[in-house]
């Protein structure tokens, strides 16, 4: 099979977040960043376990500046054998999903895979985006995912159960918990992927539609209040008054 | 920004206590001086670490048991001999990249440290350095893939900081050496394959060899009762007319720079491996002292207890760029053994003297098994004596400097 992984760089979890321009940019001083988590743990790992399992090759892509580069280079270590690096940033959903589905167009992948989400914009946009610019079938959310020659039985988690989908190559599908299990990148694979070819290719136009005016963070949480356990009325009268849950 | 709602720093103490919210401190852009495969290897390394150490370490050392399980683990990552050549199954990176890979075991534990440093400075390095060519084909793929468990004899029970004055001797029997004498404070010994042993021939000069266990008249009793490393195991070897086969003899070394060059590379390795005990000692009371609540206010806001945690960062920071300047010389075997001696001596005693100041800042609740910290500080009192004793190294740098030999 000829599989292609989207994966993004999101900033570390325990970032310290804050923006400048006027709040209309992420600032990017100091912060720590990673290869997202639903692209590497479930999207990249289920692909490469379907190559070791059938054979084929599994490709990275990503869309950014050359910064991203140590990024890549981790999916190659965990397995990937090759990769390819859109040189842009990634200004939106439409533009990285253009950005892919350029790539993608000439290479006749059987599947795609991507995270379910990048866990710092959580638009969930660029696979739906993706398989309709490729005029593809698109599973979102699968937590589990089987081949059987060219077709894909994909369950994912609905409201109170689960959905199990069939769908025929190629197609697009974005990978959430439970569809592989993360695999920490040894050490002869972090010096093998120094040497795994990584192609940088231009990026191709992309109109934007929309614009970020300005960007603000969720208000503070309020400090926690210690009451006396006897007092119960002033209990009952907190949840009315300020929680205003009763 | 958070996949999993944690890491903003304020969750509880007793949350946190068991959660490793560990977070490494750069503050001086020392990454910056880093290749991608070093940052790589630090992120694998302090991934596994706290995925299958932090969970366990405090229970295994808290019953002084050896998580033997964890060998495995440590050579599926490729912490065994990742320096040496892919050739024989190991990594092919730089010292840098060792040494990183030291630090962020010994962040977890200075004992899980210590089974990686044996494996691969003690007894990878001599047989890749010193062995023949099929010796090296024979053990060094199993080692690196951790199917061998090695071990490494030099201290004698009345030979610590003199080795030259070892009594294990060998005595040439035709097709074999009979072998004599104990080794002591052996880490790995009672779970090891083999053991990498140095011994004087009838002329008194100094032989290594590999040892195998199951050899007859070869033993390995545990050494109980330590306060100190204790999810490491540790023991003696004792050797009564055990027959070593003469291919298993280096053939060329002879002499104390054979096992002393072994030592540079493992002290090397602990002087990256002792800023990981420290950050981790600072990280946590950092976070400590941001949530502790005295007076009013945060700890973290009075004096004294900045002052204790400005002094450590600039202290980690101090090592650090030591690290990286000796790991940069090892990179192009320029690191002289004085060098890794100062290096060695001063990051294990920063890291001894931070882990008793974070202890402090951690009031009470710094002796508990809550935090990490006085498992740290026990394992660096090890850490202080083996592999050259903090007043060893300095007379090193002693004599280095003057040209006089103080401690013979």
């Amino acid at each position: 099979m000829k599989l292609l992984v989207c994966v993004s760089k999101t900033p570390e979890t325990t970032a310290k977040i804050s923006f400048s321009d006027n709040n209309s940019t992420f600032n990017e001083a100091g912060v720590q960043f990673i290869m997202n988590p639903y692209d590497e743990w479930y999207a990249l790992v289920r692909a490469l376990e379907l190559k070791e399992a059938a054979g084929g090759t599994v490709t990275i892509i990503n869309v950014g500046p050359a910064a991203n580069d140590t990024v890549i280079r981790k999916g190659l270590a965990i397995g990937a054998d090759d990769a390819i690096r859109v040189d842009s940033e990634p200004k939106s959903a439409l533009f990285v999903a253009k950005q892919i589905a350029e790539v993608a167009k000439a290479e006749n992948y059987d599947a795609i895979f991507l995270g379910k989400e990048t866990i710092d914009y959580n638009g969930s946009e660029v696979g739906a985006m993706l398989a309709e610019l490729l005029d593809v079938p698109y599973i979102s959310f699968g937590s589990h995912l089987e081949m059987n020659g060219n077709v894909a039985t994909i369950a994912r988690d609905i409201e109170g159960g689960v959905e199990v989908a069939e769908v025929e190559t190629p197609f697009v599908v974005s990978s959430s918990k439970g569809m592989a299990e993360q695999r920490i990148p040894n050490m002869r694979g972090i010096m093998m992927a120094k040497r795994k070819p990584l192609k940088v290719v231009p990026a191709v136009e992309c109109e934007d539609f929309a614009t970020v005016v300005s960007y603000s963070m969720p208000a503070a949480k309020s400090e926690v209040k210690m009451l006396d356990p006897e007092n119960m009325d002033e209990l009952v009268r907190l949840l009315h008054e300020e929680a205003k849950v009763l | 920004m958070q996949a999993n709602g944690k890491g903003n720093g304020l969750a509880t103490h007793s949350k946190g206590a068991k959660e490793d919210r560990f977070q490494g401190h750069d503050y001086y852009n020392i990454d910056e001086l880093l290749e991608d495969d070093h940052l790589l290897a630090r992120d694998a390394v302090r991934t596994w670490v706290k995925q299958e150490v932090s969970p366990i370490i405090e229970d295994y050392a808290n019953r002084a048991e050896c998580p033997t399980h964890l060998f495995k683990g440590l050579a599926e990552i490729g912490a065994f001999g990742p320096s040496l050549p892919t050739k024989y199954g190991c990594g092919g990176m730089d010292e840098i990249a060792y040494g990183i890979i030291m630090q962020e075991l010994e962040r977890g534990d200075s004992g899980i440290r210590s089974m990686a440093s044996v494996q691969g400075s003690l007894v990878m390095y001599p047989i890749y350095r010193f062995a023949s060519e099929e010796q090296k084909m024979k053990y060094l793929p199993k080692l690196a893939s951790g199917e061998l468990i090695g071990c490494f004899g030099l201290t004698e029970p009345d030979h610590g900081s003199n080795p030259s004055g070892m009594v294990t001797n060998i005595k040439d029997d035709g097709d074999a050496y009979i072998l004599n004498g104990a080794k002591m404070w052996i880490t790995n010994s009672p779970v090891a394959d083999l053991a990498v042993v140095w011994a004087k021939d009838e002329e008194g000069v100094i032989r290594g060899m590999v040892v195998e266990t199951g050899t007859k008249g070869f033993t390995t009793p545990e050494i109980h009762g330590k306060w100190s490393l204790r999810a490491s195991i540790t023991g003696e070897l004792v050797f009564e007319d055990v027959r070593v086969p003469k291919e298993n003899v280096f053939p060329e070394i002879r002499g104390l720079k054979g096992p002393l060059s072994c030592l540079s590379k493992a002290r090397y390795g602990i002087a990256w491996g002792a800023i990981g005990a420290a950050m981790d000692c600072y990280d946590s009371a950092l976070r400590y002292s941001q949530e502790r609540v005295q007076f009013g206010k945060p700890i973290g806001q009075f004096q004294l207890t900045q002052k204790k945690l400005a002094e450590m960062i600039t202290e980690i920071t101090k090592a650090q760029l030591l690290a990286w300047r000796l790991g940069t010389l090892a990179n192009v075997g320029k690191a002289t053994p004085a060098q890794i001696s100062m290096a060695k001596r001063n990051n294990v005693h920063m890291a001894l003297e931070i882990a008793r100041e974070a202890r402090q800042i951690h009031g009470g609740m710094g002796i508990t098994n809550e935090y990490p910290v006085m498992r740290h500080m026990m394992n660096l009192e090890t850490v202080l004596t083996y592999e050259g004793t903090h007043d060893i190294h300095l007379l090193i740098t002693g004599m280095d400097v003057t040209g006089f030999n103080a401690f013979k």
